[in-house]
């Protein structure tokens, strides 16, 4: 036996040159790839490399595949999720709203595979479900109470949830857990309960695929990293990782593996935004906060920091309760959105699935939505108009469609987060609100999202960027705000808003 | 979904060389299917049956589906936005005892009568929208209680009796009017050989088709069906267009009532209770005649002419009346299953 086929009969799931092809596209090429028990392999791709084909092979999802699977060395066919399941293979999926049964408690929710399995007894019993609840949730250490178990699931918040389903996914004791960007909704504190868990399953033998965008977690959770691109493998390390080899290998055309500080603008334009005495929540002090012409403010904080009540009170989603606003020295006060838009002040908000585009639509139409009454003549949508507008942005942003009549489900996750922030260029603001406009993006569409909105600013806009991860938000502000409980915990410029010292401040208004 | 873009979301159907053609037949089938059942019927009545081939049984067709097409529009208008009016039968049956009360109980000329009817489909248009976007019923609900409670007071209105001209009234006194010669026209005039009728529908068809799919205020009020949210954080008064729906609605039920009343020539207490039923059918089958898997008015419009040719051919060929809700239903069955089950498999 060569050292090869040792590692492979060694592999808890192997695949041996697997690849698809869809209406003749090759998605996937020939990806061969063992993954160790007891090991976490990151996996690493632009938005569009065959990640998210990979996965589905795994999950069960796509059948028809090239190749081989193999689960303990021995070759299996993963003809559906159920199949994949029984085959010890679990997947989290991203969108974690997918696998929570609304209506159902925490315990039914916690026991749901096994309950939707079961054979024999088909009356439910409360009693066994909430001792196999406490069992399942007492193996993970997630310290939930019977209260926790008892109540709703939809009570939970997001982390829980994302936690729930980890440990339903746990309970069937898997092979292989597939995790697809599990802490895309976490907050920093949130993420580090994920990761205790991730490397305790380790510890337990378990292999463990992990999909992130996030190259810190990746550089400290896991013990080996692989490159998709175009559908091919492209790098393939070990432990410690070479991180300007593995992003070049992800996006060939950049050199450099960090993006320049911008510099602090000599100096700050005009105030155009002035909130003065705004609470963000019940019970928190009034917050003050000036936003400049030319200048990209960005606002960094946990998720329930009040990043979103900031984002759409300023854009009449949901009012401010107290407190005054000025925009450019006039009083401003949007009770809804088309107010909002009519000031000149836009938002790109937070899911751009749930708040922003509509399915089904063309690219061009999705961008014209909210200046319809402009590409019209007497009510009628001048289509020509229409489409140089979406060829315009396609341009602008490099979205990466056919054309500007492909719907918007064609593009991939960055590029569809192209089309929201083009949308809201199409007039251009006076005040552009970007909440998490970086969520499930790839490193590139990231970079010409933050050049398009460093852009605006140049022009003398001002531009308001909010997320929870603190490298986003260096990478594109000139000035760094911390917000923690609807409260300002730091607010400083270039060089005095340092990575280490932006998290410590987080760290400490915890 | 076929394109060279779509890696995030591949179609499932998409498998390799020869399925291209597959792919395009199964789109073709889809897209082009139900129009071409229409055709194919058309010609097989139209070469077994010689009445058929008349000219006036085709106009005659058409004036019959013109009331379940005009209440198809307004049930079109309102899916648009994502929801469902079930009261449009309910209203239609309002605008006939509306038109007959004004003419025959208050003696007034047919525009006063119209103007009436008119009005009712608005202010019952209204009341679905203040239950809807103020009360926040969900709209199936909400209409179907608009239903019923249209359909009662009509009847209290009228004391449980169909107007009828020259009928005894509660004072012992004959009712003074009649339907105006002109209000009679409506359904049973011609111009240029065309029934009026037809010409309404014709007309209202081309207006909505343009409303819906031209204007901005059409975009709006799909952009409110697909996304709610998204429509408002754009910038939309969402509440605002989906009352503008209903009360749309409203009032193309009561020109759908207009006719009927002046068909039946009297107001029937029962009128307008069939008609829901087919018009919500014409406005389902519309969303899969043209493949675009959501409402349309050229796909309600061709469903009420679908659904006519296969009721006037079948009742030539000798089906007996009673036959014909199987036949409808069937038809709205089968374009479900074009709507759903096929383009379902295409899409995801």
């Amino acid at each position: 036996m060569s050292p090869t086929d040792i590692s492979r009969a060694k592999a808890a799931v192997g695949l041996t040159d697997v690849s698809m092809a869809f209406g003749g596209k090759t998605v996937l090429a020939s990806v061969t790839l063992d993954i160790a028990p007891g090991s976490v392999v990151a996996l690493l791709g632009a938005n569009g490399a065959g990640k998210s084909t990979l996965i589905k092979i795994l999950s069960g999802v796509h059948t028809g595949h090239g190749g081989q699977v193999r689960v303990d060395g021995r070759p299996v066919a993963l003809q559906s999720p159920l199949a994949a399941r029984q085959l010890g293979i679990q997947t989290v999926h991203q969108r974690i709203g997918e696998g929570i049964v609304p209506g159902l408690s925490v315990a039914e929710n916690l026991v749901f595979e096994e309950l939707a399995q079961q054979r024999g007894n088909p009356f439910l019993n409360g009693g066994r479900l909430l001792a196999r609840a406490r069992e399942i949730q007492a193996g993970l250490g997630l310290d939930w109470s019977d209260t926790v178990l008892k109540r709703d699931v939809t009570e939970l918040g997001i982390s829980d949830r994302q936690l729930l389903i980890l440990a339903r996914a746990l309970a069937t004791r898997p092979r292989l857990l597939v995790l697809d960007e599990p802490t895309s909704a976490l907050s920093a504190a949130e993420a580090d309960r994920l990761f205790a868990l991730v490397e305790r399953m380790r510890d337990d033998g378990i292999a463990v695929l992990y999909v992130s965008h996030r190259l810190g977690e990746i550089d400290a959770l896991a013990d080996r990293l692989v490159v998709l691109r175009d559908g091919r493998l492209t790098e393939d390390q070990a432990k410690p990782f070479d991180w300007d080899a593995a992003l070049r290998a992800m996006l060939a055309q950049t050199q450099e593996a960090t993006t320049a500080r911008p510099v602090r603008p000599d100096a700050s334009g005009d105030v155009v935004v002035s909130l003065r005495g705004v609470r963000l929540f019940e019970g928190r002090a009034p917050l003050d906060l000036d936003l400049h012409a030319g200048e990209v403010t960005g606002v960094v904080g946990l998720l329930g920091a009040g990043k979103t009540e900031l984002a759409r009170g300023l854009f009449g989603a949901e009012p401010f309760g107290t407190g005054t606003v000025a925009l450019d020295g006039k009083p401003y006060e949007p009770r809804r959105p088309a107010d909002a838009i009519r000031a000149g002040v836009h938002l790109v908000p937070e899911d751009r699935h749930a708040d922003a585009l509509v399915p089904g639509w063309s690219v061009a139409q999705n961008i014209s939505l909210p200046f319809l009454r402009s590409l019209s003549k007497a009510g009628l949508v001048q289509r020509s108009r229409e489409d140089a507008l979406g060829r315009a942005t396609i341009d602008a942003l490099g979205v990466v469609t056919r054309d500007e009549h492909s719907t918007v489900e064609e593009l991939s996750g960055g590029n569809q987060q192209k089309v929201v922030v083009g949308r809201w260029l199409a007039e251009t603001p006076r005040v552009l609100i970007l909440d998490e406009p970086f969520r499930g993006v790839d490193i590139g569409a990231r970079r010409d999202i933050g050049r398009r909105a460093r852009a605006l600013a140049a022009e003398g806009a001002a531009v308001l960027v909010l997320s929870a991860d603190v490298d986003e938000v260096l990478e594109v502000a000139d000035r760094v705000v911390v917000l923690a409980a609807g409260e300002i915990h730091l607010d400083a410029y270039g060089e005095d808003a340092e990575r280490d010292r932006v998290i410590q401040t987080i760290s400490e208004s915890v | 979904m076929t394109t060279a873009q779509s890696t995030e979301v591949p179609s499932k159907t998409a498998l390799p060389p020869a399925t291209g053609t597959a792919v395009r037949v199964q789109n073709a089938v889809i897209k082009y299917g139900f129009i071409f059942v229409t055709v194919a019927l058309f010609l097989y009545f139209a070469l077994s049956e010689g009445s058929f081939r008349e000219s006036a049984t085709l106009l005659d067709t058409l004036r019959y589906v013109s009331v379940a097409a005009i209440l198809g529009l307004g049930v079109t208008l309102t899916m648009a936005v994502g929801g469902m009016d079930m009261s449009v039968g309910a209203v239609a049956g309002l605008g006939v005892s509306v038109a007959a009360q004004t003419m025959v109980v208050f003696n007034q000329v047919g525009t006063v009568a119209i103007l009436a009817v008119l009005a009712a489909g608005a202010l019952a248009g209204l009341l679905n929208a203040l239950l809807i976007v103020v009360l926040k019923i969900p709209d199936m609900l909400a209409t179907l209680g608009t239903m019923f409670v249209i359909q009662g007071s009509k009847l209290i209105l009228v004391d449980g009796q169909s107007i009828t001209p020259g009928m005894t009234m509660d004072d012992g006194s004959t009712a003074p009017g009649k339907f105006t010669s002109g209000f009679l026209k409506i359904d049973r005039g011609t111009v240029l050989g065309i029934p009026i009728s037809v010409l309404i529908f014709g007309g209202l068809t081309i207006a909505a088709w343009v409303f819906l799919a031209r204007t901005r205020w059409g975009r709006v009020l799909y952009a409110i069906g697909a996304n709610p949210e998204a429509a408002r954080l754009a910038g939309i008064r969402v509440g605002a267009y989906r009352a503008l729906a209903y009360v749309l609605s409203g009032v193309l039920a009561s020109i759908g009532g207009l006719i009927l009343a002046s068909r039946i020539g009297q107001g029937d207490v029962s009128a307008g209770t069939s008609q829901l039923l087919e018009a919500v059918a014409v406005a389902l089958v519309g969303t899969s005649v043209l493949g675009r898997g959501r409402p349309n008015v050229w796909g309600t419009a061709l469903g009420a002419v679908l659904i006519g040719i296969i009721t006037t051919g079948l009742t030539i060929k000798g089906l007996p009346y009673y036959t014909q809700d199987v036949v409808e239903g069937a038809v709205l069955i089968l374009a479900l299953v074009f709507s759903f089950t096929l383009s379902k498999r295409r899409t995801s």
